[in-house]
């Protein structure tokens, strides 16, 4: 129960930790931001074969616990490709990147989704009565103005990200939580150390927070009385 | 000159007919305004002019360029027909200039000092250069149907459409609104007003038209149409705007 001797034994470790969690999240933050917003276009698009892979990406990863998709990319996967490449193996931490980034991608692909479709009809009318093409209108009004609708949402499924990477420990992926077992397994000191751990979570949380309250304020300008 | 016309022009949304058969042409420079009970249909006609509808049947002709044909670039046609919306649909992310720029910068390639000399020009036209680097949300109703004017006017159009323009304004707006669209028919510009403002159909245009039911079913000058009505409908409606007024 002695904090002191807690952080003391246990900082180095729980910092290559906490620097995993961090990598791992943010990898899975850009890749699943790509992949979310190719798949929400592809949603809305009137293809129907591009629509009906994304409602089926979407649907099969948020119908599917992850845990589930991370043994089955790390476990799984090689097996099956084994058969055409005798020898592959995958790491810990490429298939952790990878569950957590097609995890993220499904969800954010709603969220885009959502935000392109709150846009009122009447700013895209207004932009094609001006002569401005579908794709232009896209960029220059739809985008724009669905990403200030989906911010909160944004950063909200960003924050689930980072927690959620703590699951990827039951992969081998030396994250935060990971570290922590290894230590707690040598000296039994759950309490100190697994409160050092939500700590390290928060910080990294409100960093994350502090970062969207900033980006917000900057884009939403239009919205404060000057 | 025509510089509208209309020739047969049906439209159904799936079983619904909205538009029965339209024919109207509208003269360069002159001002047509559309009255007509709510669900009669007027916003679809407008709407079909620049094709923000297609037409079920019949021809839309702007400017000798058939807007309704499926191989029509009406991304350009659109540049020669300025819109103006009764919920304004500016820009909200937007600054008034951005708002009025964004289309000749984009679509002309207007070089940014001269978007900004046009953007100065037509608000000044409109009353309210000083709100130049205003955001829509800063501006009163009747501010943002002058500055989605002015946007419209960006493009250089010959024609301009107006689908209620007043009807979103707190009655002391009005006027303000008004009195810019008259300014623009004073100048010979080319308007098809669709409108409940029978005061601005009686003062300023050349043509009114009765709509009901996806028809025309009257078309004369203001005082004959406000003045001497043929049709029972359209005394039914005249009687009804009056006293509601
Ligand atoms: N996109 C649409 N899909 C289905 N029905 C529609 C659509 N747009 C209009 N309608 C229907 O077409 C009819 C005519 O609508 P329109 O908006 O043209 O009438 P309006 O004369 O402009 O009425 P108002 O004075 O209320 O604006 C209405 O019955 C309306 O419900
Ligand atoms: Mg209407």
């Amino acid at each position: 129960m002695d904090f002191a001797m807690t952080i003391q034994g246990s900082w180095s470790l729980l910092l290559t930790g906490l620097v995993t969690t961090v990598i791992v999240s943010l990898i899975a933050i850009a890749v699943g931001t790509v992949i979310g917003f190719v798949s929400s276009l592809m949603g809305l698009s009137r293809i129907w074969v591009l629509k009906a892979l994304s409602q089926v990406y979407v649907w099969v990863i948020r119908g599917t616990p992850m845990i589930v998709q991370a043994f089955i990319v790390y476990f799984g996967m090689p097996q099956l490709i084994q058969t055409f490449v005798p020898g592959f193996t995958i790491s810990a931490f490429s298939a952790s990147a990878i569950t957590l980034s097609i995890n993220a991608g499904a969800y954010l692909s709603e969220i885009f989704r959502g935000g392109i479709n709150a846009v009122d009809p009447g700013q895209v009318e207004a932009s094609r009565s001006l002569g401005m093409s579908q794709a232009r209108t896209m960029r220059r009004i739809i985008l724009p103005q669905a990403v200030r609708i989906t911010i909160p949402s944004l950063v909200n499924q960003f924050i689930i990200t980072v927690k959620d990477s703590s699951i990827l420990s039951v992969i081998g992926l030396a994250e935060l939580v990971n570290r922590a077992k290894v230590y707690v397994g040598g000296t039994y000191q759950f309490f100190a150390t697994y409160v050092l751990v939500a700590v390290l979570y928060l910080a990294v949380i409100s960093a994350l927070m502090v970062a969207s309250r900033y980006i917000e304020k900057r884009l939403n300008r239009d919205k404060d009385p000057a | 000159m025509t510089k509208i016309l209309l020739e047969a022009v049906r439209k159904s949304f799936r079983t619904l007919e909205v538009l029965k058969g339209i024919d109207l042409s509208v003269d360069a420079g002159e001002v047509v305004c559309v009255i007509g009970p709510s669900g009669s249909g007027k916003s679809t006609l407008l709407r079909c002019v620049n094709a923000l509808e297609s037409v079920t049947q019949g021809r839309v002709i702007v400017d000798d360029i058939v807007m309704s044909d499926p191989k029509c670039d009406v991304n350009t046609a659109r540049r020669n027909i300025g819109m103006v919306f009764q919920s304004f649909n500016l820009f909200s992310h937007m600054t008034v200039r951005r708002n009025i720029t964004l289309a000749p910068m984009d679509l002309k390639k207007t070089t940014k000092p001269d978007a900004d000399a046009l953007a100065v020009e037509l608000l000044t036209r409109v009353g309210l250069e000083d709100k130049i680097d205003a955001y829509p949300r800063q501006l009163s109703g009747g501010q943002k149907q002058r500055v989605a004017i002015a946007r419209a006017l960006a493009m250089r159009p010959d024609v301009m459409l107006f689908d209620e323009p007043t009807s979103a304004l707190d009655p002391e707006m009005v006027g303000e609104v008004l009195a810019v669209m008259q300014q623009l028919a004073a100048d010979g510009m080319t308007m098809l007003v669709v409108t409940h403002e029978m005061g601005f159909a009686r003062e300023v245009a050349d043509r009114v038209i009765f709509m009901a039911d996806g028809m025309i079913v009257e078309q004369g000058t203001p005082s004959e149409v406000f003045g001497n009505p043929r049709e029972p409908r359209t005394k039914d409606f005249l009687r009804r705007v009056s006293q509601a007024g």
